[in-house]
């Protein structure tokens, strides 16, 4: 096993209907697809975003698109209409989810290099 | 071929195409999108064999009440303010290359809007659009806030509410195919789903019926991945070193090509930057979505369960699988109610020991408004240290980065009492003299608020009009 970043393996986006924030999580290669599945679960998800005190977490699953969809109801403070906060839409979310660590089989795809953005 | 029989749009020499192909393209994809994307999408419509439609998804939830305000205050008002920075630079290349425009930019007045397109193409030396106005989204009048309160979806926003800002249906894509059958050139519309932006002209165009629930799937699917303009090709997307985009100064906005089967292919202008593949694509798939096997338009309910996606190569995505089941019986609408106004100051705090002044200033805040406005709750954020991804509560009850020195304070309240509200931004400008050392950059804004409501009703009041204005006299 080797441990990563989430965001090494995978892209993700949020999303917002009033009060409700949806966060779609894509696999860059569909190898990690059960890794993701196993390890990135509702119950986690909720962990992340318990300073937002969650109702209820759902999480979609999308084989075929290599992807999952996660609903989380009630942690946007009522919404882009009625947040205090600066992030109303809770568009900034989606990089707490990617910042997570994952375990991946060490025979499985080589993730993106991250170097790729550093001039060394 | 086993290609439908087309319908609408007979060309001006009388023959009728048989259009296998349909190209939409995105003009904006939000109120405040860049004015300057449709030339490019235009450019490589103009050449594109078959059928072509820009749509203009310009109308957020708040953005219609808004409006509703507009209006009231002038009769001739309520549309989107940029309408004309929209649609002046491409009008005249859309009328003579039979490019048809379809835009909610009408918001709480369609009919002004359509009216200001003609005085716009007069201005520009064009002889007169045909311009179609689709009415009937405005609920003012046929149900009463009590009415209203009683249809809202799990939410007590309403509940004794006496004043209603706005309340609108979204109506689906028939209006739209309505007007297209009937000639228009430019289709105005207010509060109408995003996606029936797209599936309009599709309806139009390939004569799909009202129960071929796969694809008015594949025709919303394909409105789902245009409404939000640059969000398929490439935009709100870009991680350095993790996902680079090329180009992004200049993204091109996508044109989506539509076969009478429902596959979708998504592209962009050839010469523009940004960016079309898998991940781009699906990320806006799934962008808004809650469960992907019903999604809610009005006309269908899309089920995204068994969609593909396939990357041709070239910024160029197919997209299919689209399944249907029928529409929803109820239609959802947007209400807004006056909420006060929404303040917010801040005050910046820098150099050694900045935490722990800026924690001074905040506490300093916090007992005085105790004091003083004791009824009024606030938000405080340490920008810099605590703000986006710490708790909803505020930087108050978080750990700060005590090595941060750089911080900007932000305090933010609403609230009907506009003097309370207005007594925490004084307080933040009087930090200035009264605060701790080295107190920065006040500033402070009030902005009127508005809550937004949603509810379920009735499809007997959704009585959607198409009215044309303009054309040959």
């Amino acid at each position: 096993m080797k441990t990563l970043r989430l965001r090494q393996i995978a892209s993700a986006r949020s999303g917002d209907k009033g009060n409700r924030l949806n966060i779609a999580l894509v696999c860059r290669d569909p190898a990690h697809y059960d890794a993701i599945a196993a390890q990135v679960t509702a119950e986690r998800v909720a962990e992340i975003f318990a300073a937002r005190k969650p109702t209820r977490v759902v999480r979609y699953d999308l084989p075929k698109l290599h992807a999952f969809n996660f609903v989380l109801d009630d942690v946007l403070e009522g919404g882009v209409n009625s947040s205090l906060g600066l992030d109303g839409h809770g568009k900034a979310l989606s990089f707490l989810l990617l910042d997570i660590a994952i375990n991946i089989p060490v025979d499985q795809p080589s993730p993106l290099r991250i170097a790729a953005a550093k001039s060394d | 071929m086993n290609g439908p029989v087309y319908h609408g749009l007979p060309r001006a020499d009388g023959e009728w195409w048989m259009a296998s192909t349909v190209f939409i393209g995105v003009g904006a994809g939000f109120a405040g999108d860049r004015t300057d994307a449709a030339g490019p999408v235009v450019d490589a419509l103009a050449t594109a064999q078959g059928p072509r439609f820009l749509m203009y998804e310009t109308l957020a939830e708040r953005t219609l009440a808004l409006a509703q305000l507009d209006r009231r205050r002038n009769a001739k008002g309520g549309y989107s303010p940029a309408l004309d920075r929209f649609i002046a630079p491409v009008l005249a290349h859309c009328l003579d290359r039979e490019i048809r425009i379809i835009g909610n930019f009408g918001a709480a007045n369609p009919r002004a809007a359509a009216e200001r397109i003609l005085a716009l193409a007069r201005e520009l030396g064009l002889a007169a659009p045909r311009v179609a106005v689709v009415e009937g989204d405005d609920l003012a009048g046929l149900l009463s806030p009590r009415e209203l309160a009683d249809r809202e979806v799990d939410g007590k926003i309403l509940h004794g509410v006496s004043d209603i800002i706005a309340a609108n249906l979204y109506l689906g894509a028939a209006p739209i195919a309505l007007a297209l059958d009937q000639g228009a050139d430019v289709v105005v519309t207010g509060r109408i789903a995003d996606s029936a932006l797209a599936l309009g002209p599709l309806i139009h165009a390939f004569g799909w019926r009202a129960d071929s629930w796969d694809l008015l799937a594949a025709g919303t699917l394909a409105g789902h991945l245009l409404e939000c303009g640059a969000q398929v090709t490439g935009g709100y997307f870009a991680d350095p070193g993790f996902k680079n985009v090329p180009r992004m100064a200049d993204i091109g906005y996508p044109i989506a090509e539509i076969s009478s089967a429902g596959d979708i292919v998504i592209a962009k202008p050839p010469g523009t930057g940004g960016r079309v593949d898998r991940l781009t694509v699906t990320e806006q798939l799934l962008y808004e979505i809650h469960d992907p096997s019903a999604y809610l338009a009005p006309d269908v309910v899309l089920d995204l369960t068994e969609v593909a996606i396939e990357d041709a190569g070239g910024d160029r995505v197919r997209i299919f699988g689209a399944r249907g089941k029928p529409a929803p019986e109820t239609l959802k609408a947007t209400v807004c109610i006056d909420a006060g106004i929404l303040g917010e100051a801040e005050i910046s705090y820098a150099g050694p020991n900045a935490a722990a002044r800026a924690r001074l200033a905040a506490e300093t805040i916090l007992e005085r408004m105790h004091k003083r406005a004791p009824n009024l709750s606030f938000r405080v954020d340490a920008i810099g240290a605590v703000s986006i991804l710490g708790d909803s509560n505020g930087a108050l009850r978080h750990p700060w980065n005590e090595d941060v020195s750089d911080i900007r304070l932000r305090f933010a309240a609403q609230s009907s009492d506009v003097a309370d509200v207005e007594l925490l931004l004084d307080e933040v400008e009087a930090l200035y003299c009264a605060g701790p050392a080295g107190g920065a950059g006040v500033r402070r804004r009030t902005t009127p608020r508005l809550a937004s409501a949603s509810c379920l009703i009735e499809r007997k009041f959704a009585k959607p009009r198409v009215t044309m204005l303009g054309g040959a006299a």
